[in-house]
């Protein structure tokens, strides 16, 4: 018997970029007055008392005990963000940190308030930097409130108050008031107009700045903080999918027959034309039936596609002129590198590679005519909300979303919502049943949005004083707004694929100043998905220029800081940490025998990154010995998660060295952790991380550090041997990271 | 049915002799704090202790776990109080925090049969996947919990530049947190890293 039900496919996105556009235009500006408690039931990591607490305004609810519950819009995934907004907000409450908890609001909340808590996507290192003139207003306008409801409480001018750990004192008669005593007074009154509050400059933070300890840790260390996956109400079931592994090929059939006399199984669904789950009692059940179960595919022309016939496919785009736009072209590039007094020429190479989220994909939904649910991991809440409402057919009022510490992000659970789609649609079968539908590891290493694969070509012209007057940059490679987001391709320029290239201030411009500079991007997009991977473009353009920026130092003669040094002159932050990395690491001084130094500048995300690196290469196999980061995010609001953060940059950075996720017959070969090397412990170096904040702007954190590893690394190895690494993984080169 | 001794407690389950460990303790019984994340023993996740060997137990079969004393995270310690567990807390340890369940019991394995690992020892014992990149403060963390080690705090230099103004940026960090540049010692603790790597030897020398 073979098992087909029915299967509605997903309403395009536009109707989801519809709803999210329609929510984001009604987002007013600052909503401090809304007063009815609406404390999220859902995933709470803190127990609240709902009949006692209140709400002073959408960021803080406060409790008779003084307890100061922060309301947190911004995923959690391990990057500290809901710490470091907490300690924001706390910082102008003026309330007392022991006192604090945190809750994550729901997009449904955030929904039928007219999104008050305005955005929730997690991605681009945004989640502190994009929010906090808006958390810290919200914080200071409950503080106003509560010394508002004070000066009431006694009849005297607030102007004789005055406010601290969660204590109001009337200065002239000493009299004291706690904020749980004032807060349901305070609730009650007007919200100040936002022109009228004014923010503390950081030197007077207390909260804020501080490496206080993360509030989400306790639950980690015991097992008992619930993650999406671990959601399991009783009357669960459990699916496993199997997409297809030909990407963009189709389901031709499959015979359920013996699928379902097996124990536990309930139902086999056919998701979509290339999707199928099996859903059974259990997760192991229901995977190891699909495994067995007889599925042929139709897979089409891209089943001949391998990375042999990408590459030659990306080689064509370094010098044709079709699809081709130029960022920058300024100065007469091909006339003064032809009469230059040296050329360097070089092409690069970086690979597809995958997220590989701890925890995989999945997502569990319980769905009845009336209602729709979803338990998951996601960076971007109302993204999820909304592939539920177009998935389930219902209006996005009659859904909800709770959203879970996610055990891993990196961009792989942003905007596409692949994975609520997959779980609505089997929901569907079983109404008012809770269904979790879990990728097995291959079917998330193998079905993932891939970083894109790209070559570069580079040409640089030296003058007869080793000066470099004429720089060419040519990426060839895969779009990631091509297969996300092509309406952000204006006019045919995918600016985002130059991401650290850009000549602008502020985000990620290109630091070096050359008097003739080509910069161009060819477009050539293969079947593979591709999508941002923490870091995302900032990584394989840092490996382009800065490695071969390497090769130009040394044809220069010239020391490979004093080089780049040189050329930073008119980008005082980008020379500031590369001064900063170079000073803390001791670049130049005199090294054991063996010991070589690599290093490497880059921006993205707003903030200005360096790295140190050094290595010692014996017979082909590199040993890391010492990492020395820099970041200049701006303002620093937790030290400790920052250097955590830049800590982490390490292992991921480490991927670019070491994994690749290649193609053969269509489809992705690295399937698990045994075929795809990740970085472990005895292969990560020293760390040390050199905070250089200036305090004029806010960048972010979770990402820029991460594109300097690998560079670093490349370029120390290229001293120690002499010899350029252009292709990754460093296996190509012959090299192995140990 | 099947009998098992979880975290001292007895529990029957009617499964299949072939379902591993890990999908039994999550589906069946319901202790989730244990992790599936690769299913083919490489990542760790699904670390459990069987009588008191760290065991990847998304591929180890249900039956023959039977009879023996199977600790997983929620059994570890009363109160989060194991030593790996409050190391893990005052160095903040966890980012995402979904791989520490298996660092934690990993580790707290480690201790007990190495009550002062060298940097080798943790090298070759802590082989689970981190893809936050926690790794640096996994290791201070073991030191910190072995019984004479020494916590390893996190290096953080500040570096003055133009714009800071009134920030002071020494207070930023607090005692446990900053350390000035490398000293001598610890350069040359280095060298002599470098060296043991270029003979083939990975061991640090630093961190006794």
């Amino acid at each position: 018997m073979t098992t087909t039900l029915p299967s509605k496919r997903t309403p395009s996105t536009v109707s989801r970029r519809a709803f999210l556009v329609s929510s984001a235009a009604a987002t007013g500006a600052l909503s401090v007055g809304f007063h009815v408690p609406a404390l999220a039931a859902a995933n709470a990591n803190i127990a609240t008392d709902k009949a006692t607490a209140v709400e002073v305004n959408a960021w803080v609810v406060i409790q008779p005990n003084d307890e100061c519950i922060i309301k947190i819009a911004r995923a959690e995934m391990g990057q500290g963000t809901s710490t470091g907004l907490a300690q924001l907000v706390a910082e102008e409450l003026e309330c007392d940190w022991k006192k604090v908890k945190i809750q994550h609001i729901t997009p449904g909340e955030n929904l039928a308030r007219k999104r008050v808590w305005r955005n929730m996507s997690t991605g681009g290192s945004r989640g502190i930097r994009e929010s906090q003139e808006y958390v810290r207003q919200g914080g200071a306008a409950a503080r106003m409130m509560l010394l508002q409801a004070a000066a009431k409480t006694w009849s005297v001018p607030v102007a004789d108050l005055k406010v601290s750990k969660g204590v109001i004192t009337h200065k002239p008669t000493a009299r004291t008031l706690r904020f749980g005593q004032v807060c349901a007074t305070a609730a009650t009154l007007a919200a100040p107009d936002v022109g009228t509050i004014t923010l503390k400059p950081p030197h007077l933070w207390t909260i804020a700045g501080k490496p206080l300890k993360r509030l989400d840790t306790d639950q980690k260390v015991n097992g008992s903080l619930k993650y999406a996956i671990d959601y399991r109400p009783d009357d669960i079931l459990f699916a496993a999918i199997k997409i297809a592994p030909v990407f963009k090929s189709t389901l031709k059939s499959f015979d359920a027959t013996e699928t379902l006399k097996r124990r536990g199984i309930k139902r086999v669904v056919r998701i979509d034309d290339s999707t199928i789950a099996v859903v059974a009692d259990n997760w192991w059940r229901a995977k190891t039936a699909l495994d067995a179960m007889p599925i042929a595919w139709e897979e089409g022309e891209n089943a001949k596609v391998s990375s042999a016939s990408i590459a030659e496919y990306l080689r064509e785009g370094l010098t044709s002129d079709k699809n081709v736009f130029a960022e920058t072209n300024t100065g007469k590039f091909t006339e003064t590198f032809e009469k230059s007094n040296k050329k360097i020429e070089s092409v690069y190479s970086t690979p597809f590679v995958t997220h590989a989220c701890m925890e995989p994909m999945n997502c569990t939904v319980r769905y009845t005519p009336e209602r729709a649910e979803a338990w998951v991991p996601t960076q971007n809440a109302e993204a999820a909300l909304a592939a539920l409402a177009d998935a389930s057919g219902l209006p996005a009022e009659k859904c909800e979303a709770y959203n879970h510490t996610l055990g891993g992000g990196f961009g792989r659970r942003g905007g596409p919502q692949d994975y609520v789609r997959y779980a609505t649609i089997v929901a569907k079968e079983f109404p008012g049943r809770p269904v979790k539908v879990l990728w097995s590891r291959e079917e998330d290493m193998t079905h993932g949005l891939f970083r894109p694969i790209g070559l570069c070509k580079l040409q640089a012209g030296l003058d007869d004083k080793g000066n470099l007057t004429a720089l060419s940059l040519r990426v060839s490679g895969q779009s990631i707004n091509a297969h996300l987001a092509p309406h952000n391709i204006k006019d045919g320029k995918d600016r985002r694929q130059l991401q650290g290239y850009w000549p602008e201030a502020g985000d990620a411009q290109l630091g070096y100043s050359v008097p003739n500079l080509k910069i161009e991007y060819a477009m050539r997009n293969t079947h593979v998905p591709v999508g941002p991977w923490r870091g995302v473009n900032t990584n394989q353009n840092a490996i382009y220029l800065e490695c071969f920026m390497e090769e130009v130092a040394k044809a220069s003669g010239k020391d490979s800081l004093e080089f780049r040094r040189a050329l930073l002159k008119s980008h005082p932050k980008h020379l500031g940490v590369l001064n900063a990395v170079a000073e803390k690491a001791g670049w130049g001084r005199t090294l054991p025998n063996g010991v070589h130094q690599g290093i490497a500048q880059f921006m993205g995300y707003g903030s200005y990154t360096a790295a140190v690196a050094e290595v010692s290469v014996t017979n082909g196999k590199v040993k890391v010995l010492r990492l020395v980061l820099a970041t200049n995010c701006g303002h620093v609001v937790n030290p400790d998660q920052v250097a955590a953060q830049v800590e982490g940059s390490v292992a991921y950075g480490f991927d670019s060295l070491l994994s690749e996720s290649s193609v053969m017959n269509g489809r992705i070969v690295e399937s698990n952790f045994d075929r795809y090397p990740i970085a472990r412990m005895a292969q990560l170096p020293k760390i040390e991380t050199v905070l250089a904040p200036t305090f004029d702007f806010w960048g972010g954190v979770g990402e820029p550090t991460i594109c300097v590893v690998a560079p670093a690394i490349m370029n120390a190895i290229y001293t120690a041997t002499g010899k350029p690494v252009r292709s990754l993984p460093l296996k190509n080169e012959g090299l192995e990271l140990v | 049915m099947i009998s098992l001794q979880i975290n001292g407690r007895k529990n029957a389950v009617d499964v299949e002799p072939e379902m591993p460990l890990l999908w039994v303790l999550r589906d069946e019984i319901g202790l989730t704090g244990t992790k599936y994340g690769c299913g083919v023993a490489q990542c760790g996740a699904c670390t459990v202790l069987i009588d008191g060997v760290p065991v990847k137990s998304c591929s180890y079969p249900v039956s023959a776990a039977s009879g023996k004393n199977i600790t997983t995270i929620e059994g570890l310690s009363a109160n989060s109080s194991h030593p790996v567990q409050l190391a893990w807390k005052a160095l903040d340890v966890p980012q995402c925090g979904y791989c520490q369940s298996g660092q934690i019991l990993a580790a707290a394995a480690l201790l007990k049969r190495n009550p002062q690992p060298s940097d080798q020892d943790i090298d070759e014992a802590m082989t689970n996947i981190c893809r936050c990149g926690s790794y640096r403060r996994i290791r201070a963390g073991i030191h910190q919990a072995a019984k004479t080690g020494k916590g390893i705090p996190s290096v953080i230099h500040m570096s003055q530049a133009p714009g800071v103004g009134a920030v002071s940026l020494a207070a930023m960090v607090d005692h446990d947190h900053s350390r000035p540049h490398p000293t001598t010692q610890e350069q040359q603790a280095l060298v002599n890293d470098a060296c043991s790597a270029s003979a083939g030897c990975n061991h640090n020398h630093d961190q006794a």
